[in-house]
């Protein structure tokens, strides 16, 4: 388990109250992510120290802290080769000047020990043109094999206080794993830390396998198999590995995903050639439908806080996206582009959804307000699908799958500005992805 | 499958040795088959197989982009499908609807189902009992052309019908 300690004596030594720093006049340092086309801003680590038995954790640490911001193409990095100043240890005074002679916008000192099989990270973060600390010291602490986990708590938190968003570095993804030729694809599930660190398979490839989705504690995943010889829809434990089918039921079940209080599981059921949305109550199992229509209505995705659900349907004609109760009755249209559209997301933050358009030849990654306005193509590609958001909702992840007899699919994420389109960083390929919670 | 293997393997001695002789002046042959007519010998299928089934009737129906209704050439193969069915009542079909990838996965799941339902209702239509008849969808999963044009898309969208003795479902 991973532990967090505010620094006391940083308070102590800063002279500050629990309050949160008030700067100078130009406010906070801070980067906002809904801006357009920005210049990364400038920071610094000023390299760690070692407080005893850190050993390759020390640059370890260090360097997937400046990886997790720098991977965010809001900072960039300034080398420690530029550095001036040269602190003797974590407590040393900032020399505020070397720092502002090498155009660093914000520093970050730390130090890591290594105690009894566990690592304990700590770090400051300060406003380097206001002189100031922003925020607390911290201190994390976690396993040695969990050392990850304490540097990406400790990135979540400089990037938090830089940006004004949530954390999210800190937190799993679940995906499927492709191999084998096109036409004989062999899939297992898979999970791995945002970062394509750690991955971990959870079932084997015998027989395919399609689109997991945690459970809001992360603890359960919902997908769908064919190891029936028909697709269906499963629960799988993460820890436990246990897999069973949610219902026995006539038809193919499909397209899975629980509700935030995970109370619910909605998913898409056939019967006769017909598809609709059913709800189920995940502790008993009663299931009902929510849409009773001729047309196929698929993909359905939670509001936020449980009340609505967004969904797609070709009842116009070509997939659209509807949104209605979470309980069924008449949805209402919200997308009215040409073109396909199809995969909607709520985003956690209750403002946006993603989505998958087809038009003209191309996939897009795009988002919208849930009212339909502001629709935006955050990518462009042969085939680019199924969006899943970031726990704090500015980061989506997706699939883009090259074209051809050889093409085959990657994990890619992209800020919702469109900006900072990036590969994960995995080997082989892969699909499907569904971002976890933030872990505790 | 094991008899028509033999047909094929004496089609294939009558080939060689109506080859033998001239072989000796000219290159080789290689394909067994390529004197098939000729030797008035040709390969067929038993009646009464799943292979036969493929070659009589036709086992697979191609649709129109995101169409799941059944055109006129796709009907004339169904009717032929059903009249082998009908004719072989100690066979079942499971009827497997695809898609091509221009689509998402979910919806092509959908869609796919949409396909072999439309053939499962033809068939019923024509004599075939519906307890014979079970549907499967792969979507996009298991393309048969894996090229990203048209051409592979077109042979992409499709509902197979695989026979299997038995009794049905």
């Amino acid at each position: 388990m991973l532990r967090k300690l505010f620094l006391t004596s940083a308070l102590a030594l800063a002279g500050l109250g629990l309050a949160a720093p008030v700067l100078a006049q130009d406010g906070p340092l801070r980067i906002e992510i809904t801006d357009g086309v920005i210049e990364p801003m400038p920071f610094a680590i000023s390299t760690f120290h070692d407080e005893g038995g850190a050993g390759e954790l020390l640059s370890q640490v260090q360097n997937l802290i400046a990886a997790d911001l720098t991977g965010t193409g809001l900072f960039r990095e300034i080398p420690s080769t530029a550095h001036i100043a040269r602190p003797d240890g974590f407590e040393t005074p900032v020399a505020y000047e070397d720092w502002k002679a090498i155009n660093a916008q914000a520093l970050i000192t730390g130090a890591v020990r290594v105690e009894g099989g566990k690592v304990i990270v700590k770090f400051r973060l300060f406003d380097v043109f206001a002189g100031q600390p922003l925020g607390d010291g911290m201190q994390f602490d976690a396993s040695t094999g969990n050392w990850r986990r304490a540097a990406h708590k400790a990135a979540d938190q400089v990037y938090a206080r830089l940006t004004g968003e949530g954390p999210y570095f800190d937190s799993r993804v679940a995906f499927v794993q492709e191999s084998g030729p096109k036409d004989a694809r062999r899939k297992r599930i898979g999970v791995m830390d945002y970062d394509g660190a750690n991955v971990k398979y959870l079932t084997d490839d015998s027989s395919l396998v399609l689109a997991p989705r945690f459970s809001p504690d992360g603890s359960k995943l919902l997908y769908t198999s064919f190891v029936s010889g028909f697709p269906k829809a499963m629960m799988l434990d993460v820890n436990s590995l246990g897999s069973r089918p949610l219902a026995d039921q006539q038809g193919m079940s499909f397209s899975p995903r629980f509700s935030p209080d995970g109370r619910w599981i909605v998913y898409s059921l056939e019967k006769n050639g017909n598809t609709d949305i059913y709800q189920m109550d995940a502790a008993s199992g009663a299931q009902r439908p929510l849409t009773n229509a001729p047309s196929i209505e698929t993909s359905p995705s939670f509001s936020p806080d449980g009340s609505q659900i967004v969904f797609e349907s070709d009842r116009s004609g070509q997939p659209q996206l509807y949104i209605m109760s979470a309980s069924g009755g008449e949805p209402k249209r919200i997308s009215f582009g040409s073109g396909r559209y199809g995969t909607p997301v709520w985003s956690p933050r209750g403002d946006m959804i993603a989505f998958t358009r087809q038009e003209g030849g191309k996939f897009h990654i795009g988002v919208m307000r849930t009212d339909g306005s502001e629709e935006k193509m955050l990518t462009e590609s042969f085939l680019d699908e199924g969006p899943t958001w970031a726990p704090n909702g500015r980061v989506v992840m997706f699939t883009r799958v090259t074209p051809g007899g050889n093409g085959e699919p990657r994990l890619h994420s992209v800020d919702i500005t469109g900006r900072n389109m990036r590969p994960v960083k995995l080997n082989g390929a892969a699909s499907d992805p569904d971002w976890g919670p933030l872990l505790p | 499958m094991k008899i028509i293997v033999k047909f094929a393997a004496i089609g294939a001695l009558l080939t060689i040795a109506a080859c033998s002789r001239p072989a000796q002046q000219g290159p080789l042959v290689n394909d067994p088959y390529a004197n098939m007519n000729q030797s008035g010998v040709g390969v067929g299928t038993l009646p009464g197989t799943a292979e036969h089934f493929k070659a009589t009737a036709g086992d697979t129906v191609l649709f129109p982009v995101d169409q799941s209704t059944l055109t006129p050439e796709a009907r004339t193969i169904l009717a032929n499908q059903a009249g082998w069915l009908n004719q072989n009542q100690g066979f079942a079909a499971r009827i497997e609807g695809h898609a091509d990838e221009q689509g998402t996965r979910e919806y092509n799941l959908a869609l796919g189902a949409r396909r072999a339902s439309s053939v499962q209702e033809y068939l019923i239509s024509q004599g075939v009992a519906s307890g014979r008849l079970s549907t499967v969808s792969y979507g996009k999963e298991r393309p048969l052309a894996i090229c990203s044009t048209e051409e592979c898309y077109t042979k992409n969208r499709r509902a197979q019908t695989v026979v299997s003795p038995g009794a049905g479902m």
